[in-house]
């Protein structure tokens, strides 16, 4: 069957390679020193979306994302690895979302886009960890939803058979189109770019990327179309401005701290047989161990 | 009205661990608060099995909700039991499990009532709020408090306006307490039907598959945990050696467990689950913060890492500056020698 894929996609400070500089002395977060990665689970998901197309000739797949302008890479990635299209929602109105005023925009820019058969993310981001937002979009349409989902097993029908983990252990689930689904980091990673998709889609932009002196090559952006990427601002999808950002969001920051553990008075010993051998003999005359 | 709620998770017939910890937590909650405890739990024939695993946590009200389709957990009909109820009860508090049925099950909640739901607090507490901007003060909020970030920082998280507050805590996190074995709480046997819709059993299990925990980490009084330092899948041997020899159990960091070095189940953190053993060996750990909060009241810890300045010597009793492969193999032999 033909299916209308959307996958949800965030850029993300590489959290996992956190750097000593990526603190200020103040405590606040450096951003500008955390390179900015496409979250590694929304490539997982990316990938189950890929093969749904490939199974099923006519399918599309339609990246969506949020973010600053600079966010634009993560739909270019998706159109380097077989993605059809791509939509940015940028808006300042949408800066300080938490997890439900992102899923409101994201789910009233699925609204936009038209209801698709499957909209796929990855479970959590590494910036955030909460996994909320897909779930959460699956309520605001009214779907259902599968998470933590490890392999599409099947999709034929109106019906998708999903493998998903759960605390100890998997289960197979089957469900009804549409439907979200959101995928664990450990279902199949994600294919390569393709070489030709990467210069075709190379110099693609988002208007805002675009300098305001005008580009240098003005009439290929004529010619070709799909070098000009979708960018969505909140008027653009008739948000309730409400119920975006921060006005949007129940959760509220009261306060953020560098944690400091207290610092015991540790003993330090090298490697040598000597200063193990005491060490055990000192264990073991306390019962520590033993 | 405005009570502490907690969602009780149930497999088969048994109480999640992590619920009954958060049913502790709760009772706390509430006695600061003066108001009651209540719990929820759904599930098939659970009539008569579930109420003594609950109630003794000094539950004051147990909302009992008991048909086919129940179990095993699916997303929609168990949202709609939440909501619906909390739509008349109007707790001001709700906690569940960061398990997999809390995280699918919480988010939904959530943006069905407009209220905040915070991920994987590491610690909930009671206080007061100003929104300066607004010129209102608040008393009496959750303090829902997490490593956010990477772990890089903690932060407070706060739900000044929505109701109800809604947290998530990870197994092992709070400390689980019976208050009175023969607590006297009230039972309501609910009729599904009046909450969930038949239209809510979409999503069929057709098959499941799970397995007792394969490790005892939460229990243990001894444990080996190896991170990224470790270096391999092979490494992790020298680990299971030494906790062999010590009748310890063997733990990872998130980076050992991302970097395919051992099992996911074995994750110590605040992603992971959270130890308080008598001795802590972390070989090859250099202490993230997210790793730090889930062991960080650990007895005795030993810190094993070729880099002196790892985070994670601050807070050891021992420091050995060395690489696991040296290390370790002194520890099995003078262990040896000196216990006998």
């Amino acid at each position: 069957m033909i299916l209308k894929i959307v996958v949800l996609a965030k850029q993300v400070p590489d959290t996992r390679n956190v750097g000593k500089d990526a603190m200020t002395p103040e405590g606040t977060v450096n951003r500008s020193a955390l390179p900015a990665i496409f979250n590694p689970e929304d490539l997982n998901a990316l990938e189950q979306a890929l093969r749904l197309k490939d199974l099923n000739p006519g399918s599309t797949v339609t990246m969506l994302t949020m973010g600053p302008p600079r966010a634009a890479d993560i739909i270019r990635e998706g159109l380097f690895r077989g993605a059809d299209n791509g939509y940015l929602l940028t808006d300042r109105a949408f800066a300080g979302a938490d997890t439900l005023a992102t899923s409101y925009a994201l789910a009233t820019a699925i609204k936009k886009i038209g209801q698709p058969d499957i909209i796929i993310g990855g479970r959590q981001a590494i910036d955030g960890d909460t996994a909320q937002v897909g779930p959460q979009v699956a309520e605001k349409l009214g779907l259902t939803q599968i998470t933590y989902a490890e392999e599409i097993l099947k999709c034929e029908n109106g019906r998708i058979t999903v493998r998903r983990h759960i605390d100890g252990g998997v289960e197979t689930v089957e469900g009804p189109l549409p439907i979200v689904i959101t995928v664990n980091g450990s279902a199949a990673p994600c294919r390569p770019r393709n070489a030709k998709l990467v210069m075709k889609y190379k110099k693609a932009l988002v208007p805002l990327e675009m300098p305001a002196e005008g580009l240098p090559y003005a009439e290929e952006y004529k010619n070709k179309p799909y070098l000009t990427l979708n960018q969505w601002s909140t008027a653009d999808i008739d948000a309730d401005l409400q119920q975006c950002g921060l006005s949007g969001s129940p959760t509220k920051v009261k306060s953020v701290e560098n944690i400091v553990f207290q610092a015991k008075e540790s003993k330090t010993l090298t490697a040598s047989d000597q200063d193990i051998d005491n060490l055990m003999k000192e264990l073991l005359a306390n019962h520590t161990i033993g | 009205m405005n009570n502490v709620f907690v969602y009780c998770e149930i497999e088969g017939t048994k109480v999640a661990e992590v619920s009954q910890e958060l049913l502790t937590k709760g009772r706390k909650l509430a006695n600061q608060l003066g108001v009651s405890l209540e719990a929820i739990c759904a599930g098939y024939n659970i009539k008569g099995k579930v109420e003594s695993q609950v109630l003794p946590f000094g539950v004051d009200k147990l909302h009992l909700f008991d048909a086919e389709g129940l179990f095993p957990y699916t997303s929609k009909p168990h949202t709609s039991i939440l909501v619906n109820l909390f739509k008349q009860e109007k707790p001001q508090i709700c906690l569940m499990g960061a398990t997999v049925i809390g995280r699918d099950l919480g988010p939904r909640v959530s943006s069905a009532l407009t209220s905040g739901l915070t991920a994987d607090c590491t610690a909930l507490e009671i206080g007061p709020h100003d929104d300066k901007k607004a010129g209102v003060h608040y008393d009496n909020l959750l303090y829902q408090i997490r490593p956010a970030f990477g772990g890089n920082i903690v932060a407070t998280i706060v739900n000044p306006e929505h109701r109800p507050q809604m947290a998530t805590v990870r197994s092992g996190v709070m400390k689980m307490e019976v208050l009175d074995p023969n607590y006297k709480g009230e039972v309501i046997v609910h009729d599904v039907a009046k909450f969930v819709p038949d239209t809510d059993y979409v999503v069929k299990v057709i098959e499941r598959h799970v397995e007792a925990a394969k490790n005892n980490l939460k229990g243990a009084p001894i444990i080996v945990a190896g991170g990224y330092g470790v270096g391999s899948r092979e490494g992790f041997g020298l680990l299971y050696d030494l906790a062999k020899e010590l009748h310890a159990e063997v733990g990872a960091s998130r980076a050992a467990v991302d970097a395919g070095f051992c099992e996911h189940d074995m994750q110590i953190g605040q992603t992971g689950v959270t130890v308080r053993p008598k001795v802590y060996i972390a070989c090859g750990i250099s202490g993230a913060i997210q790793h730090i909060a889930g062991m960080k009241e650990s007895g005795i810890i030993i810190s094993v890492n070729s880099d002196p300045n790892a985070p994670i010597n601050t807070i050891a009793d021992y420091v050995i500056t060395g690489t696991v492969e040296e290390v370790l193999p002194k520890m099995i032999k003078y262990y040896k020698a000196n216990s006998k």
